[in-house]
């Protein structure tokens, strides 16, 4: 069984880093890409590759790979009074610790496997007389009886630490270190500058950060990850519960990864490129890549904490079930692997999703000025994750007082909830595919012989590149 | 000497506009409505865009141009059609017997500001109908690079020899001796109508529209 539990770790590690490294690359690519369809330009699509004589161009993917082969063949260059042992040192600690902090992001339910049998029988479902599972697992995350029943549990998360947030706190706290010690070791005015800004923006948000999942952690009653995506899961989405920390985390996360509009540190209209000005090759390769990771990893935290992690409405660890307070609607059972598998994709796509709508952010809000980002970051948003914790406390009383009556209504609420993420999570899927279906119109506007000449062709020609 | 005087009078009158500033209220502080508005905008072009790209029907860069959408022309592949004036790389216009038109009179080469045209005239041999008449050019050269594209040459040619419609820009090259253009080269190209001679007719000794004297009625 230990054999069995370290390879599953050694799965759990590859599962997570390949996604972050994957996804990271991609949105590389989509931010590009992206950027290029909000903006009304064709975007990149000229890294071309060549199989059987056809051209694949793939809108431009191969963009990422002819960047990783570009940062490996270039030069490693690194100013003559730069720091060598901090010069190499900081890349790493920026990218280092991005990896780290994933160890403790579950992306999926806990799996019972079965102790004498390598694959148990999935597809025969035990229901009772309710239509509720009777597979010795049950709604919390748990296997019944390890020994008697023979099920053993399979976390789907690669550090299932006690602490939870607390360390991913910790580990996201060291990307201040990577930052400043990258600027302070290159010898150079501009890289200062931005180590400086970077230090003093990430330490601002970092207060915000934390002070904003506080309220979250009250109403959950846990600092664990998975138990407050399970807590989700029996009630409603952390979006509805704490609807302002999730703007406040929503906008500290932005800040700490220092993107648009929080970008000072590496604000290139007024410090070059910040404090990874002087790094080349690899080296820049990694920070630049860090961003993106850390895009990812925030994205994660942000579909952990407030968009229900794994969940998905209405799906619960013994199959699907309808429920409006007392009043069930709908049961199907299912066994737990099945929903939990769902509940990896729904995971894995919630954060895909969450990094498209960042990408968003970025191309669509200019950036702070300095005081403005001190201002908004000391003066509105830390005050207000203070206030939330405090109406939070208030709510939480005057709820605990106020008897049954209320926590049934509460109850009830939070199935509605369920059912409007449901509901909106169908609405937008089916506007998407019916809008790839309306028609195109364009209004012709001939101006100028040139484009008399065209139109006399049938249209702007495209011809085979020449030579 | 002047008395500079401290602090500094302010000016009488400022010539300025005042700048109207977004009101504070609410919801401008609260940041996140202009937030909303402005990612929506992104949406809508991103939605957009690549329902045109992944259904074909992006509109067309010269004629759809003023539209939204991407209109981008992916250059090498894709060209603007130049103006229908656009004085391009130069081309010797024929008869329609195919010879060319130009006599050799160094007209052009006269009127080249740039010095670019090198004409060297030479006599038809004996017992061609023209000999007597004109010249042609055994050499006719265009320097390329000198060439600064002004049209004069074309507006001296008497003959609507040297035109400058081919609709064509000098292409660039690896080395300087490939832009000199010599005669059978600038024969070669075509005009934007695709053909090798122009629009005006030429009158030859013989024709009834000839204007000009003959061999048979020279005095």
């Amino acid at each position: 069984m230990t054999a069995t539990l370290l390879l599953a770790t050694i799965v759990k590690i590859l599962i997570m880093v390949m996604f972050v490294l994957n996804l990271a690359a991609i949105l590389t690519w989509a931010d590009r890409r992206q950027s290029s369809m909000i903006q009304d330009r064709v975007g990149p699509n000229r890294a071309v590759i060549k199989i059987f004589g056809k051209e694949l161009r793939l809108a431009g993917l191969l963009h990422p790979l002819a960047d990783g082969l570009k940062f490996f063949t270039k030069e490693d260059f690194m100013p003559p009074n730069a720091d060598r042992l901090l010069f190499t040192l900081a890349p790493i600690m920026a990218m280092g610790m991005v990896f780290t902090l994933v160890a403790t992001i579950p992306f999926g339910d806990t799996i019972c496997l079965h102790q004498f049998r390598l694959f148990p029988d999935f597809w025969h479902v035990h229901t009772g007389p309710h239509g509720e599972l009777l597979d010795g697992v049950e709604r919390w995350g748990t296997c019944a009886a390890d020994s008697r029943n023979g099920y053993a549990p399979l976390e789907l998360v690669v550090a299932p630490l006690g602490v939870g947030i607390l360390y991913v706190f910790a580990m996201s706290g060291q990307g201040i270190i990577g930052a400043a010690i990258a600027g302070w070791s290159s010898d150079n005015k501009f890289s200062l500058m931005g180590a400086l800004r970077a230090a003093s923006q990430m330490v601002s948000y970092e207060v915000t950060l934390g002070m904003s999942l506080v309220g979250a952690m009250m109403i959950y009653g846990t600092v664990r990850l998975d138990d407050m995506v399970r807590w989700q899961q029996e009630h409603a989405w952390g979006i509805f519960v704490q609807p302002l920390a999730f703007f406040l985390f929503f906008a500290a996360a932005v800040a700490e990864n220092k993107r648009i509009p929080f970008d000072l540190p590496e604000a290139e209209s007024e410090l070059v490129s910040g404090y990874f000005t002087e790094y080349a090759g690899m080296k820049f390769g990694m920070f630049y890549f860090a961003e993106y990771a850390e895009v990812v990893t925030g994205s994660m935290l942000l579909v952990t904490i407030f968009l229900g992690g794994w969940a998905l409405p209405f799906f619960h660890r013994d199959g699907l079930l309808v429920q409006f307070g007392d009043t069930t609607l709908l049961r199907v059972a299912i066994p737990h692997v099945f929903v939990t598998l769902l509940g990896v994709l729904a995971f894995f796509g919630k954060v895909i999703v969450v990094c498209w709508i960042q990408v968003f952010v970025r191309w669509s809000l200019p950036r702070f000025r300095y005081d403005q980002l001190m201002k908004l970051g000391w003066r509105l948003l830390l005050p207000a994750s203070l206030a939330n914790i405090l109406v939070t406390g208030v709510v939480w009383l005057a709820v605990d007082k106020a008897g049954s009556a209320a926590s049934d209504g509460l109850r009830i609420a939070a199935d509605v909830t369920q059912a409007v993420v449901a509901m909106a999570m169908t609405y937008l899927i089916g506007r998407g595919v019916v809008g790839m279906f309306g028609t195109v119109t364009h209004e012709r506007n001939i101006i100028g012989t040139s484009a008399g000449i065209a139109a006399r062709r049938g249209g702007t020609k495209t011809e085979p590149m020449q030579a | 000497m002047a008395t500079a005087t401290f602090p500094k009078k302010p000016a009488d009158h400022i010539n300025a506009k005042p700048v109207e500033y977004a009101p504070h209220d609410l919801e401008v502080k609260s940041y996140l409505p202009e937030i909303f508005r402005g990612v929506g905008v992104s949406m809508k072009h991103f939605f957009e865009n690549t329902r045109e790209i992944v259904r074909g029907k992006l509109p067309d860069p010269v004629l759809d141009r003023y539209d939204d959408g991407i209109t981008t022309i992916s250059y090498p592949e894709q060209k603007r059609p130049y103006p229908e004036r656009f004085r391009g790389v130069h081309r010797l216009t024929t008869r329609t017997d195919g010879s060319m038109r130009c006599v050799a009179c160094l007209c052009c080469s006269t009127a080249c500001p740039a010095q670019c045209i090198y004409i060297e005239a030479g006599e038809y041999p004996p017992g061609d109908k023209r000999r007597g008449y004109e010249k042609y050019p055994v050499k006719f050269v265009v320097d390329e690079l000198r060439c600064i594209f002004c049209g004069y040459c074309v507006e001296a040619c008497p003959c609507d020899a040297i035109r400058m419609d081919t609709g064509m820009h000098a292409v660039p090259y690896d080395s300087r001796d490939q832009f000199i253009y010599d005669r059978d080269l600038l024969l070669s190209f075509e005009g934007r109508d695709g053909s090798h001679v122009t629009a005006n007719a030429r009158h030859e000794p013989g024709d009834p529209t000839h204007p000009g004297l003959t061999r048979e009625h020279s005095h």
